[in-house]
């Protein structure tokens, strides 16, 4: 199924916080080219934490981020560039239409009104963003997904958020386009996806058990 | 349903928008918020045609003080508009997009002060001759005073994004943006109300109008990484 298996992002070791508390310790996966990792967890667990930790977005973290066998942060500007990453915040203008978001993006006109299509938004193109509702601007964030020449990892947080069937569905493709192609992808989400390759991570499993054991016996409400 | 073609190779070096794209589409945003340009400049005509009215009308008073009172308000309504600089991009993502983008953070926040000069400060320094002659500014003093307004809300906007950066993360950063940014715009308002009243004297005013443009150009270089920096703080939490 997969061209390659080679491990495009390796996490050894990590642990995160977040406002001082440790949100999970001892992490370790590795993501590889055409290989999709679900990350679960209860609210608070730190899904988003571990995100913006990968992308570089947070620096209060210990152990080891690799992309292509090279740690952070001295890797992190390639992965950069071979990222796409679409957070809580879909980083869609609402001031702007879709197409205009899109080709702020870099897409050209032509690519930009096809992601629209894919995502159903036909007919959206020149609205304003602020005037259309919740899950028509998270398609317009999805719609980067859509776009020719995809960056090769994908780093998504709750994309299903706000979807309803059909663009689930949508989704799920255009993710299995992605892995054939070579691609990765890493994303949270609470919802079941049927997405061959996919495999799941999680962040329960590496919660700190016993809560600011580190701050030399502090007792503090958990 | 996708039609994709599965033998598109991934990509792997994508390059970001350029400068121009970044301004274009800033300015592009400007221009369809036109409440946001416009209160900052009536804010600052109705203060400055209030004034006579709360002092008195006496042309001599009014000419004493019309440097500094126009000075005065460049400063409160550029720092009023400077709020909300960095405040949509945070709460829709598009900051996050940015710090990710393959060029230095630097030149978006260049191109979003020269928005928002462009926006607040060309039209208020293009409108003070107009203020000036409403004060009983001396004659002496219109020139003067326009290019140091030029120079001046410049740099303004440029040292305002520093705080505006800072406070992104906060619900309401009203006094403690002011807090931030005002010790940072006493030099301009210093040399700019120094030069204008150099005019007015008869004396000669190019070197305060050589330290404003100082002043412009070590904002340009430096304000936008520092609010570059700020920004990335903001979001690290």
């Amino acid at each position: 199924m997969t061209p390659k298996s080679q491990v495009v992002l390796q996490v050894r070791d990590l642990a995160c916080e977040r406002d001082g508390r440790r949100l999970f310790e001892g992490l370790q996966f590795s993501l590889q080219a055409g290989a999709a990792i679900q990350i679960k967890g209860s609210n608070g667990a730190g899904k988003t934490t571990l995100l913006r930790t990968l992308i570089g977005s947070s620096s209060d973290f210990t152990g080891e981020i690799l992309w292509c066998d090279s740690a952070y942060p001295q890797s992190l500007s390639a992965m950069r560039e071979s990222l796409l990453y679409i957070g809580h915040r879909g980083g869609v203008r609402s001031g702007l239409t879709p197409l205009e978001n899109l080709t702020w993006y870099g897409a050209d006109h032509e690519d930009a009104l096809n992601a629209l299509d894919k995502v159903d938004l036909t007919g959206f193109e020149d609205s304003l963003c602020h005037s259309l509702s919740a899950g028509q601007n998270r398609r317009v964030a999805l719609a980067r997904l859509f776009l020719p020449d995809s960056p090769r990892l994908w780093i998504l947080d709750e994309p299903l958020t706000a979807l309803d069937v059909v663009g689930v569905a949508a989704l799920e493709e255009q993710m299995a386009v992605h892995l054939y192609s070579g691609g990765s992808i890493l994303l949270t989400s609470h919802q079941p996806l049927s997405l061959a390759g996919l495999s799941e991570v999680n962040l329960s499993d590496y919660s700190v058990s016993e809560p600011f054991e580190d701050f030399g016996g502090e007792h503090v409400d958990s | 349903m996708s039609t994709v073609d599965v033998q598109t190779p991934v990509s792997e070096v994508r390059s970001g928008p350029g400068f121009m794209a970044l301004f274009r589409i800033e300015m592009l945003l400007a221009l369809r918020k036109r409440a946001d340009i416009a209160n900052p400049l009536l804010f600052f005509v109705t203060v400055l045609a209030l004034l006579p009215l709360g002092v008195g009308p006496e042309p001599e008073l009014l000419a004493k003080m019309a440097p500094g009172m126009i000075w005065v308000m460049a400063l409160l309504s550029t720092m009023l508009s400077q709020e909300s600089l960095f405040k949509g991009d945070f709460e829709d993502g598009t900051l996050e997009q940015l710090t990710l983008l393959p060029q230095p953070l630097y030149f978006a926040v260049l191109a979003k002060s020269l928005v928002h000069w462009i926006a607040t400060g060309l039209p208020l320094a293009l409108l003070s001759p107009l203020l000036a002659l409403m004060l009983n500014l001396p004659v002496d003093g219109y020139v003067c005073l326009l290019v140091s307004l030029l120079l001046g809300t410049a740099s303004l906007s440029l040292i305002g994004a520093i705080g505006a950066a800072l406070t992104v993360a906060l619900r309401r950063p009203g006094l403690l943006l002011a807090l931030i940014v005002m010790p940072l715009y006493v030099p301009v308002l210093i040399f700019g109300t120094g030069a204008v009243q150099a005019a007015i004297d008869g004396y000669a005013y190019s070197a305060q109008l050589a330290i404003l443009a100082a002043l412009l150009a070590a904002a340009a270089a430096l304000a936008p990484l520092a609010a570059a920096g700020a920004i990335r703080i903001s979001l690290d939490n």
